[in-house]
């Protein structure tokens, strides 16, 4: 059985950010980087399932970015995962969802994953778009918003998270894809020993031009930040001060202080 | 501009949040049709065309069944957008349905300007401006950003023949959010921990606060599923939804997911490091210090 993990990087979100100098997407300088929040829990569910599958199945890792992103990739890997593709894009921020997912598309075709695992969204993008479209490009069955998984003989079982707690249930046949929610599981630490490991599994590295030659479908023409509503009042300072400002403020606003 | 809608609806009733749709197409001034599938027995309130398909026949999640619907509604009515809620159904459905129609969707629409659209990223911190390069555009919109509206017209029925095919997906049933240990609805005051503090060794000093406020005890999605604090006691979209006279956010950045659980509080105090936190548009007050220093010296002083 062959399984695939798509996995993003993306910059430490308490981070601050402003706009590159073309003002459509962040200013890179400075910024530290880390594995989407979400394809953690992807990952951990596809090493989960290729554990649980053991010898004969492969699991494979793949991320589109410039060279930075084979960092993240090294963490999947030591996570679990057999090996990895790196599809080489120094423009990647600037691609539309449609384009990354033709370029996952054009690499899974001939492939053949019998379960591709996707974040539900990436975390500075979050357009939820990637993994759905990518399942409508293989024409697979696809479910998104994953709190549980298990796998038997073909079929998967989902828990989908909705609204308010509830969760619905859902049977789907492979090859599928399904998309992971916050909570999935516990994602693994890397051992030092797998790190070492990890160090010896293959990166292929694919220029983006071998796979993707579609137009994007929508552009950002402009990247800021939110028009402040105002209102609220910021206080900074020294911890003594801000507890004595904060409690006249509740003792004045409020009638919870008495 | 002319739009179709994407209604919704759970248990035969329709979702009430099928009026930030209606919503929407006001704040847009679009001529607005509406899908659904649902209970003939309890539809919209719309005026306008309204596409039927009865939810007996084609079950409330079938996203293969749903997305063909809606692709055979769009041949029908011609529309220049397809809007969806950015909800389970909504993120689930939109890109099958942008897919199939091989148009571009834009996600998260929180706002709109001149030929394109706003929509949140960086976890709510910043905007983008996204035009559609395609005639025709899937969108989806967050939950909270347009206003809801009623209206209450009588929509004018047109029922959709279910399709024969069955979906891929086989919905095998729900199962019930976690039996709540704590009513969060009720207490006066609440002080939520979120990852900002650290470890759950940390989490006794908030819950030393809540007990000083004479309040509970509340917590962001990422400290229950890390297992510092219990479901409960979650405060969010997939939480519980709360209103006390005063919410205390620490170290909680201010995701979208998390506010619409909080917003209608009647005074808001946040701690956070980060100016910058999305939390400090809807704080009356917003605290730019270290959690762990400031939450004991305020319980101390209480
Ligand atoms: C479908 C869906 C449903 C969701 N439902 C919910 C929900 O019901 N409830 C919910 O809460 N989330 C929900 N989420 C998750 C949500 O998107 C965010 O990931 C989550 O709310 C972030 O929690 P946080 O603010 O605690 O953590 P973070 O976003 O990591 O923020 C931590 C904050 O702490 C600050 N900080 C760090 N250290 C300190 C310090 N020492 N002192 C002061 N401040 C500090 C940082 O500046 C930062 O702002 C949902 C997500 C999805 C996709
Ligand atoms: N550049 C990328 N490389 C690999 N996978 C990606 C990339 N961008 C997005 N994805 C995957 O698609 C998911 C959804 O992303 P998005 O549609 O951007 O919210 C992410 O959680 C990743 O699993």
């Amino acid at each position: 059985m062959k399984i695939l993990v798509c996995i993003k990087q993306v910059p430490d979100l308490e981070s601050r950010f402003k706009a590159n100098s073309a003002g459509v997407w962040f200013d890179e300088t400075d910024l530290a980087w880390r594995m989407n929040e979400y394809d953690e829990y992807a990952v951990e569910q596809a090493v989960k399932l290729r554990e649980q599958l053991g010898e004969g199945s492969e699991l494979v890792v793949l991320s589109i970015g410039p060279d930075r992103v084979v960092e993240a990739m090294k963490k999947a890997l030591a996570m679990g995962c057999d090996r990895g593709v790196h599809v080489q894009d120094s423009a990647a921020a600037v691609k539309d969802p449609a384009q990354i997912a033709a370029t996952v598309v054009a690499y899974a075709r001939d492939q053949h994953f019998d379960v591709i695992f996707t974040g539900m969204q990436s975390q500075d993008r979050g357009s939820a778009q990637v993994g759905v479209l990518v399942a409508a490009g293989l024409d697979i069955a696809c479910a998104t918003t994953l709190v549980g998984f298990s796998y038997s003989d073909g079929t998967i079982t989902a828990k989908r998270e909705l609204e308010g707690g509830l969760k619905g249930i859902v049977k789907l046949k492979t090859p599928a894809l399904v998309t992971c929610q916050l909570g999935l599981n516990v994602p693994r630490y890397p051992t030092l020993p797998n790190i070492m490991k990890a160090k010896k599994k293959d990166i292929a590295a694919l220029p983006i031009e071998s796979l993707l030659s579609t137009p994007p479908l929508a552009a950002t023409v402009s990247f800021h930040p939110p028009a402040k509503k105002g209102g609220g009042i910021v206080l900074e300072g020294e911890v003594g001060i801000l507890v004595d400002q904060l409690l006249g403020i509740l003792k004045e606003k409020t009638a919870v202080l008495r | 501009m002319k739009i179709l809608l994407i209604g919704e609806s759970r248990d035969n009733k329709v979702l009430e949040t099928t009026y930030e749709l209606t919503g929407f197409a006001g704040a847009a001034a679009a001529e607005s049709s509406l899908f659904f599938v649902g209970s003939p027995h309890d539809l919209p309130a719309v005026s306008g065309r309204l596409y039927l398909a009865d939810v007996a026949a084609c079950g409330e999640y079938n996203p293969d069944l749903h997305r063909d619907l809606i692709v055979r509604t769009v041949a029908e009515e011609n529309p220049d957008a397809v809007v969806f809620l950015h909800s389970s159904y909504g993120w689930d459905l939109a890109p099958r349905v942008a897919a199939a129609l091989k148009v571009a969707q834009i996600s998260e629409v929180v706002g709109l300007v001149e030929g394109g659209f706003e929509v949140g990223c960086c976890n709510g911190k910043m905007r983008r401006t996204v035009k559609p390069a395609t005639a025709r555009v899937v969108l989806t919109i967050q939950s909270g950003a347009f206003p809801v509206n009623k209206e209450g017209g009588s929509p004018q029925v047109v029922a959709l023949a279910p399709p024969v095919a069955s979906g891929r997906v086989i919905f095998a049933g729900y199962e019930a959010a976690e039996a709540r240990a704590i009513d969060l609805g009720r207490a006066e005051v609440i002080v939520s921990a979120g990852r900002g503090v650290g470890k759950k060794d940390n989490i006794p000093l908030i819950a030393a606060l809540a007990k000083a406020l004479g309040g509970e005890l509340g917590a962001s999605r990422p400290v229950v599923d890390a297992g510092w604090i219990e479901h409960s006691h979650q405060v969010g979209t997939t939480g519980q939804s709360v209103a006390p006279k005063l919410y205390v956010a620490c170290g909680i950045s201010g995701a979208i997911q998390h506010l619409a659980g909080m917003k209608k509080s009647d005074f808001i105090v946040a701690i956070n490091k980060d100016k910058d936190a999305p939390i400090g548009e809807i704080a009356d007050v917003l605290i730019v210090a270290d959690v762990l220093q400031f939450v004991p010296a305020l319980t101390a002083k209480l």
